[in-house]
């Protein structure tokens, strides 16, 4: 029998915490995400492609509508091997500043974008940078970014990775480039593991999308299968641009408020309050301090944790003015159609462009189109288009707000069959669009958008908006199709009464046709001119454009299955 | 009358409107109870002025196809001196594309329609029914022609055995030669051949005659042109029941609703009822069934809605005494009391005793 003595060995300072303090310590966010890269769309190397594009392209985009310049995107995939690609992503936009390249592309949460709300593709200032880290994680490889802010100056090029452990870029080469064929723009280059597909959520579909959401830039994309497709612009007309505004009180979080008033340089609490929010003016601001009991002159740099809870609840009691909704810029409804003629062939389209409202003190637009009939499958669910700024999303499909938008909707009425709250069953594509200055998305990953109340309600009028409509079409086709179905079934038997009179009366067999004539007269005479409903015409449709991302039926059962393992 | 000239007639009339662009209509007397009266003098239904007009529609143009379709065939075989039955009629309709018949019933519909309109008998048209007429056995000798040599053909219903002799589907040309004293028509096969097996036709000095349910046309015109033409009574002997009463009886004696054009020709009206009457079920302690809802809806619909019931008191009270009692009773019953009790008491008696007939 040994004897043993709990803490025998071990000095008495030296507790279970002790022990466990000594493995304590800070995690870097970039550390955090390598470990947990499914949050930013890295799960498989199939996504891992389609996010890195997608950031890159994102990025390129908000630059060159922020610098206002018509933007042309050049796309590349090389498949390097089985499962290694190189991706090239080259644009006219403003360029980057030398010091700013490695903190874009090599330190996660670095942007200009995270801070300020306006309308933009990119939000949180982690996509292209998450992907750097992934590309360099998964190949060894560094980033190499060429970036040139004008004619007359020098390209700069780097080449550089994340150091996981600070957060901070390491720079393996930075030099001076010729780059001649281009007065601005940015270049980047990454290695990574991937896996190229076609289908719905191929990075050719969401390149395609892009293309029907933005209309006015160009891109010219070589898949790994060396196809090159060229997305011309089909408008010189650049959106309105987005507005910048300041965050509108009901939308702040006590966390926010404390973090503002700590780097406010206003010396009053009533000028931080009608400085630094929209819809605040002196009074609204007088109306705060009087419900938050504080003095408008209270010194912001006074103010502490206890004080910020007391503006929170006088901002609650005061009724403010909802924040400005010029600063949204909707695709419109007659885009919104024609991107879906482009897509569909459909016989029915229709787009409806809902007025501003908000949430959580974002202002925000919905804007939803269906594409009904022609070629789309009957038998199967409807498929869903959804967007957010512009951005196609192609994951998650059966979550978030649009879906269950979609579920709630009534289509039985609208001439769908539906069966209980589910997604409803016909020949229909529903496009959904939400632009707003914040996005609130399920996940940094970006793949499905949050149900506030005031989206999710925003979303069903709009459905149902272009539901009605549908609607109408729908039952106006059902009696055509049954006024025609008659007149088929007139013209069938409108000979057999023409012969059995030849045959009758001994008449000449030319007689036939001009009785089948009068007999036509008598029946159809008082019925009217049928409207042609159901044809399908549509010179917009581009049937090679639709095919573009489109994939063996094979394949689509495999995306299938890869929903529904994650769902 | 001529009734390709009765066709062309009325087809001259839907073409005229054609070509001027007016919807042309067919008119057909509505065939049903309705349209019918009772003629107690002639002792038969006659057909009223009720029709039904078929107008040129988009609803009515198959059914209008196809009776233009049906004329013109009729026109066709009688034209050629042929005919067809009215299954070989449905056949022939298969060639007519979009217009055909799905279903026998709607093409003997068409051609009763076509029959009615132009008020002959659906032979004088050229269609033949496909049943048999009935059976006959007794003390009768029918002549027919014989088809290949033109010439006289006797036929001894004596002569049958166990057998019998069918009446043919025209009957028109059949002389006839007789001593019996009176025709017996029964409902079903089974008591025609007790009665045939054991000679009642040579002991009662009778003419049986088989119906087997509703007498067909050409039974009816045989039974009334041998009743006629030999002076002979006729009694009917049915089961005691709804369908005995008003469908069989009341059929072979005054005529149907759905073909009433010719009921003139196709009525037996000195035709009597002499069983089985609800009383006889009483007096004679029948086994019984139970009336279903429709046999008691059958026997109130009778009260009201036949004319040949409202007619006849007698009638009306053996209905509603059947509706009464709830019960009905085959004529096979009477094989209850022993097997030959039907040949033996009850039809002896009840030929004796007019008053417990029904007229």
């Amino acid at each position: 029998m040994s004897q043993t003595t709990l803490g025998d060995s071990k000095p008495k300072h030296s507790t279970k915490a002790d022990e466990m303090a000594t493995k304590q310590r800070d995690i870097s966010v970039a550390a955090f995400f390598e470990k947990n890269r499914h949050l930013l769309g890295f799960d498989n190397p199939r996504k891992a492609l389609l996010t890195t594009i997608k950031e890159g392209v994102d990025n390129s985009l908000d630059a060159c509508e922020e610098a206002n310049i018509l933007p042309e995107l050049i796309v590349e995939i090389i498949e390097l091997s089985e499962n290694r690609f190189r991706v090239i992503m080259e644009d006219n936009g403003p360029g980057i500043v030398k010091e700013q390249v490695p903190k874009i592309f090599a330190r996660l949460l670095y942007g200009s974008k995270f801070h300020k709300l306006a309308q933009s593709r990119g939000q949180q200032g982690i996509g292209i940078s998450a992907s750097v880290m992934y590309g360099h994680l998964t190949t060894g490889k560094p980033a190499k970014i060429t970036s040139k802010i004008g004619p007359n100056h020098p390209a700069h090029y780097y080449e550089l990775h994340i150091d996981t452990d600070k957060n901070k870029p390491i720079i393996s080469k930075d030099e001076e480039k010729e780059w001649n064929h281009k007065d601005h723009g940015t270049r980047v280059e990454l290695d990574l593991e991937g896996s190229y597909n076609k289908g719905k959520q191929s990075v050719d579909q969401y390149i395609k999308e892009t293309a029907i959401t933005n209309p006015h830039c160009t891109i010219i994309y070589t898949n790994p299968k060396a196809e090159q497709i060229i997305f011309a612009r089909a408008t010189d007309t650049m959106p309105e641009k987005a507005k910048e505004i300041q965050p509108h009180p009901y939308g702040i979080e006590l966390g926010m408020l404390i973090r503002m008033i700590a780097s406010t340089e206003t010396r009053t609490l009533q000028s931080f309050l009608t400085t630094e929010f929209s819809r605040v003016g002196a009074g609204t601001a007088k109306e705060i301090c009087e419900h938050a009991k504080l003095l408008p002159q209270t010194k912001p740099r006074s103010i502490n944790r206890e004080m910020a809870e007391k503006i929170m609840m006088g901002i609650k009691k005061t009724k403010i003015i909802s924040p400005p909704t010029d600063c949204i810029s909707p695709i419109t409804e007659e885009l919104l159609e024609k991107g879906l003629r482009k897509e569909i062939n459909a016989e029915f389209y229709t787009a409806v462009t809902r007025p501003p409202a908000v949430y959580r003190g974002n202002p925000f637009v919905i804007e939803v189109g269906i594409a009904y009939g022609g070629d789309q499958p009957g038998d199967k669910p409807v498929s869903l288009m959804r967007y957010a700024n512009r951005v196609p999303l192609q994951y998650s499909q059966g979550a978030g707000a649009v879906a269950k938008a979609v579920s709630a909707t009534k289509w039985k009425s609208y001439g769908l069959q539906q069966s209980g709250s589910n997604i409803p069953t016909g020949p229909m594509t529903i496009a959904v669009h939400i632009a707003s200055v914040w996005v609130p998305f399920t996940s940094e990953s970006k793949e499905a958008i949050a149900s506030y109340p005031e989206i999710l309600k925003e979303m069903k009028l709009a459905i149902q908006e272009c539901g009605r409509k549908l609607g109408s079409y729908v039952n106006k086709k059902k009696k055509v199709g049954f006024e025609l179905k008659k007149r088929g079934y007139i013209e069938k038997y409108i000979p057999h009464v023409s012969q059995a009179l030849i045959e009758l009366l001994g008449l000449k067999d030319s007689e036939e046709e001009s009785l089948n004539d009068h007999l036509k007269e008598i029946l159809e005479e008082q019925r009217g001119k049928v409207e042609e409903v159901g044809k399908i015409d549509n010179p917009d449709f581009d049937e090679e454009f639709a095919n573009i991302g489109k994939e063996d039926p094979e394949d689509e059962e495999e995306d299938l299955e890869e929903e529904n393992e994650r769902s | 009358m001529n009734v390709v000239d009765e066709i062309k007639k009325v087809s001259k009339m839907i073409y005229e409107k054609v070509k001027k662009e007016e919807k042309p209509t067919i008119e057909t007397p509505i065939r049903s109870l309705s349209n019918v009266e009772y003629d107690i003098k002639e002792g038969y239904f006659k057909l009223l002025s009720k029709t039904k007009e078929r107008t040129l529609s988009a609803t009515t143009i198959k059914t209008f196809a196809q009776t233009l379709r049906m004329m013109a065939l009729s026109k066709n075989l009688v034209e050629t001196e042929d005919v067809a039955t009215k299954r070989e009629a449905y056949y022939v309709s298969k060639n007519w594309g979009d217009a055909r018949f799905k279903e026998q019933p709607e093409s003997d519909t068409v051609m009763d329609d076509v029959e009615a309109m132009l008020m002959v008998n659906r032979e004088q048209i050229g269609f033949i029914p496909e049943e048999k007429g009935g059976d006959i056995a007794g003390d009768l000798t029918v002549i027919d022609i014989d088809s290949e040599s033109g010439k006289e053909l006797k036929i001894d219903c004596t002569k049958f055995g166990s057998g019998a002799y069918s009446i043919p589907s025209s009957v028109e040309h059949l002389k006839f030669e007789t001593k019996a004293k009176f025709i017996l028509a029964v409902e079903t096969a089974g008591m025609f051949q007790r009665l045939v097996k054991h000679k009642y036709w040579k002991k009662s000095n009778s003419i049986l005659i088989s119906m087997g349910g509703v007498p067909t046309r050409a039974c009816r015109r045989f039974i009334r042109r041998l009743s006629d033409e030999m002076k002979l009574p006729v009694y009917v002997f049915t089961d005691g029941d709804p369908y005995g009463f008003l469908n069989i009886y009341r059929t072979l004696k005054v005529g149907s609703g759905n073909a009433a054009h010719i009921n003139k020709y196709f009525c037996v009206p000195q035709a009597k009822f002499i069983g089985v009457t609800p009383l006889d079920i009483e007096e004679y302690k029948l086994p019984t069934h139970p009336l279903k809802d429709v046999d008691v809806k059958r026997l109130k619909d009778g009260i009201k809605n036949d004319p040949f019931v409202q007619e006849h008191k007698e009638w009306q009270n053996a209905l509603l005494k059947m509706i009464k009692m709830k019960v009905r009773a085959e004529q096979q019953a009477f094989a209850a009391h022993h097997l030959n009790f039907v040949i033996d008491t009850y039809l002896p008696d009840k030929i004796k005793n007019p008053k417990k007939w029904l007229p």
